[in-house]
């Protein structure tokens, strides 16, 4: 077993050469990784956020408010089809509860014309079903959802406020952000080197839904205050109305979105000279909004942004082209921050942050160099050691251990994998798992040596006998890193993830690169006599 | 040259004589670190318990000023902070139940953050913030049933490979002695009061890790014995095991201390009680492959007979898996 064919020989070196190289560019400093980085692929560890310093949000999506609108518009389109049949068909008493919508058809001979009508309307693409139809004491049809509906809708309202955050962060420059979803309804969203995340929060908190909605000018401010509208009308919020009353009324139905845009601009106001926003809507958007107009002239409307109202002004004439502009209390910044918002799309779900962590540059930066001096020393120190007691064997082990650490950060680096601050601390652990496998092995030998047995033959059984222990002993610390994996969450995978590479690594160099040296000394020298 | 031994050659020591006493104390020490978890509590940090955590740095001092710090953050309306010096002196975390509402509402604990910060910076211009974490009811509890989740799986699947390696007797051996470390590391964090956050869950996942590599290395070499010497008296043949791999159990334990000690001295303060865990996990777990593991093997009735070496042999199998491995052609 102490054989070692030339391929072999060859075979073990290119791989450590290989992966030792694959180190390199992470240990280099930026500028001179820059100048490699033109002339080969420069695969670098990341830093995680607790070393590199940045910001880490959870987003998660409210999942009740999405049934809420999948809801409303299913009522919506459901209205809008059976009014547009010819001849119209009447429903009444409509009500959306418990996540259903029922309604009475008013005449009984239409049910079935009804259904026809309302069934193109609850199957998707797939030809499945997204709702489930069903008539109730013969004239009431009631939509209730199918769970896989729900589910489908969840995934894609995620898929999209994924691409929403992910155009917003960019709008606001050199930030690397990643934003990855976890889970069903969260999305994490980690940007580097980003000290005070405010600005950012501000930026990917708000859903950015726009609305034109008519105010009912016909309400009573006193209903109004108490927060009570009249059928069809419904109370917002409107912090800043001239009257003085933080609340307006607005008509439910008769309003546009305000999805439809192809461009949002910050811009001053021409007449006040305070900072605005001014939006076009595409081809589609901008023939509603002229219809809005064109019938409403001298009415007011309201702007409603995220269910709030930021302006009602007055319709004074028709507005044809599709650009309209949007005032309000604006800061330059808050301006600014809104056109992004809307440029980049509402997000379809509200999303609110469940979790936060922020690291200063600066402690991030301590935490490297102490983590690094921590390891300097320990491995340093474990090399005396080992020296000490096993001499030649020792000094096997020793390089078997550095060129670990080479392999380690090199697969690191090829993988692409993230280094946070329990990594560094499972690095050092790996070392001493790795110091273990050589320490097992030659204690073995040490033990055959005593019992009588040749030089050779005592080499020979001390890596066969320690081999079992060896193998069992990773394979549960494998087990263990797998779980952690599995179950861990942020740094701790990454402590999961140095530990797996290093179990791997460390057998390899411990057992196998050793063995190979040890036979090439057995080979040449054919001892007779070792001290170990 | 001559070499160092750290074991000198032919140690006999009768370990197993003080089985007895050692079952005694460990189960002793097993029940206080229980009761003081159940009365005294472990310190959560905000990753289990939710709330938010400011660490901030005084620059110029030597120490922070903690009593100040209890009196001005908890003035300022949210509550009674809970602030601990950790690492170096002059490093605080400030600990708060986020305010109520801030579930649904996320301005609500950035107000907070916001005010306690300036408050800080006002009042000292030397401080430097090193962090804010922020982190909903919901997002602890997750958190903290994953890591309990971990914990549990961790312990259940090294112990069923134990069993499909050795015997049956092993593997409740294993998971007794993993019981063992991973409740007087409870133990220590309940009366020591140290923050117990994520770091800590990955820490006990570590100590399982190492505590069974060390007990393995016990139990293998006990299967080797136990198919070698038939007639041997257990206790004997557990004694002669661990001096045999006595050697090897020391300069593994301390080759691993090694790095962990600088860690505890020099490495990053916000690790301290991770790597503090790791140390004591490594010495507690030394003594529980010695002390616990092995004994168990005795009151569960191992012997010779239950390594029968034949083809189809639990033992002979395993013996064929190592060798295959460490022996590549």
């Amino acid at each position: 077993m102490l054989d070692f064919p030339r391929w072999r020989v060859w075979m073990l070196n290119i791989l450590i050469i290989v992966g030792v190289a694959f180190a390199i560019p992470s240990l280099l400093p930026t500028s001179m990784r820059a100048q490699l980085a033109q002339f080969v692929p420069t695969p670098t560890i990341n830093l995680g956020l607790d070393l590199a310093g940045g910001s880490h949000i959870l987003l998660e999506a409210d999942t009740s408010q999405l049934a809420e609108a999948r809801l409303e518009a299913l009522e919506d389109s459901v209205r809008t089809a059976l009014r547009r049949t010819d001849p119209q068909i009447a429903i009444a008493d409509v009500s959306r509860s418990e996540g259903k919508l029922s309604f009475n058809v008013t005449d009984m001979s239409k049910v079935d014309a009804a259904r026809e009508v309302i069934l193109p309307l609850i199957s998707n693409a797939m030809g499945a079903r997204d709702w489930d139809l069903g008539v109730n004491n013969g004239n009431r049809i009631v939509l209730s959802p199918v769970s896989s509906g729900d589910e489908t809708a969840l995934d894609q309202a995620m898929d999209t406020a994924k691409d929403v955050i992910d155009r917003r962060i960019n709008a606001l420059g050199t930030l690397e952000p990643t934003i990855i979803r976890q889970g069903e309804n969260r999305i994490v969203v980690q940007v580097p080197g980003l000290e005070d995340p405010e600005a950012l929060k501000a930026l990917i908190g708000k859903t950015a839904k726009l609305e034109f909605k008519l105010v009912d000018e016909q309400a009573d401010p006193d209903q109004t205050a108490q927060g009570k509208a009249r059928v069809g009308s419904q109370v917002l919020p409107y912090p800043d109305n001239p009257t003085g009353l933080p609340y307006i009324a607005v008509r439910r139905l008769g309003g546009i979105s305000g999805d439809k845009l192809v461009k949002a601009d910050p811009t001053f106001d021409q007449q006040t000279n305070e900072p605005a926003v001014t939006i076009q809507f595409d081809s589609e958007g901008g023939q509603r909004f002229a219809r809005m107009t064109q019938q409403n002239v001298n009415k007011l409307f309201a702007i409603v942004l995220d269910g709030q109202v930021i302006s009602a002004p007055q319709i004074r004439e028709p507005i044809f082209g599709g650009v309209s502009q949007i005032s309000g209390s604006f800061t330059t910044e808050s301006a600014n921050a809104l056109s992004i918002s809307l440029r980049s799309g509402a997000l379809p779900v509200d999303l609110t942050i469940v979790e936060e962590r922020s690291v200063g540059p600066d402690l991030g930066a301590d935490s490297i160099r102490r983590g690094i001096l921590a390891a300097v020393i320990g491995t340093t120190a474990i090399l005396v050691l080992m020296f000490l007691v096993y001499g030649r064997f020792g000094m096997y082990a020793n390089f078997a251990l550095i060129i670990n650490v080479g392999l380690i950060l090199g697969v690191m680096a090829f993988a692409n994998a993230t280094l946070t601050l329990p990594g560094i601390a499972g690095f050092v652990l790996t070392i001493g798992a790795a110091v273990d496998a050589n320490v097992l092995i030659n204690e073995r030998i040490r033990e055959e040596l005593k019992r009588g047995r040749r030089v050779v033959q005592a080499i020979e059984f001390g890596y066969k006998e320690a081999s079992r222990a060896i193998f069992d002993a990773n394979s549960t610390n494998v087990i263990a890193a797998v779980l952690l994996f599995i179950f861990g969450s942020g740094p701790i995978r990454g402590f999961a993830v140095v530990l797996m590479i290093g179990i791997v690594t460390s057998v390899f160099t411990a057992v196998t690169i050793t063995r190979m040296w040890v036979s090439h000394w057995v080979k040449n020298t054919r001892p007779t006599e070792l001290t170990i | 040259m001559k070499l160092l031994k750290v074991v000198p050659d032919d140690t006999n020591i009768d370990f197993l004589k003080w089985r007895g006493w050692a079952f005694a104390i460990s189960l002793l020490l097993m029940a206080a670190s229980v009761g003081l978890v159940a009365t005294k509590g472990l310190n959560f940090g905000v990753d289990f318990i939710g709330g938010q955590m400011i660490r901030a740095t005084f620059t110029q001092s030597a120490t922070a000023p903690v009593a100040e710090l209890r009196e001005t953050v908890g003035g300022l309306g949210y509550g009674d902070p809970t602030i601990q010096r950790f690492g170096a002196e002059n490093q605080v975390s400030i600990r708060m139940k986020l305010p109520e509402g801030a579930d649904k509402n996320p301005e609500l604990a950035n107000a907070m953050a916001e005010k306690i910060t300036s408050k800080l910076k006002a009042d000292h211009p030397d401080v430097r913030i090193d962090g804010v974490d922020s982190v909903s009811g919901k997002v602890s509890e997750e958190l903290f049933s994953k890591g309990i989740l971990a914990l549990l799986a961790a312990m259940a699947g090294v112990s069923i490979y134990i069993w499909f390696r050795f015997e049956w007797q092993f593997g409740v051996g294993a998971i007794w002695s993993l019981l063992h470390d991973v409740t007087l590391t409870f133990g220590l964090f309940a009366i020591t009061g140290w923050e117990f956050d994520l770091n800590i869950i990955a820490a006990l996942l570590t100590i399982i890790g190492y505590s069974l590599n060390d007990t393995v290395v016990v139990y293998d070499r006990i299967r080797e014995n136990l198919m070698k010497f038939r007639k041997m008296e257990m206790a004997s043949l557990l004694n002669l095991s661990v001096n045999e791999t006595l050697s090897r159990t020391v300069m593994t334990s301390v080759s691993i201390s090694l790095p962990l000690i600088v860690l505890v001295l020099f490495g990053p303060d916000v690790i301290f009680g991770f790597s503090m865990a790791m140390a004591f996990g490594i010495v507690v777990g030394t003594y529980s492959s010695i002390y616990q593991a092995a004994p168990i093997l005795i009151w569960l009735k191992v012997g010779s007979h239950s390594f029968v070496p034949t083809d189809e042999g639990t033992g002979s199998k395993a013996e064929r898996i190592g060798a295959d491995f460490g022996a590549q052609p």
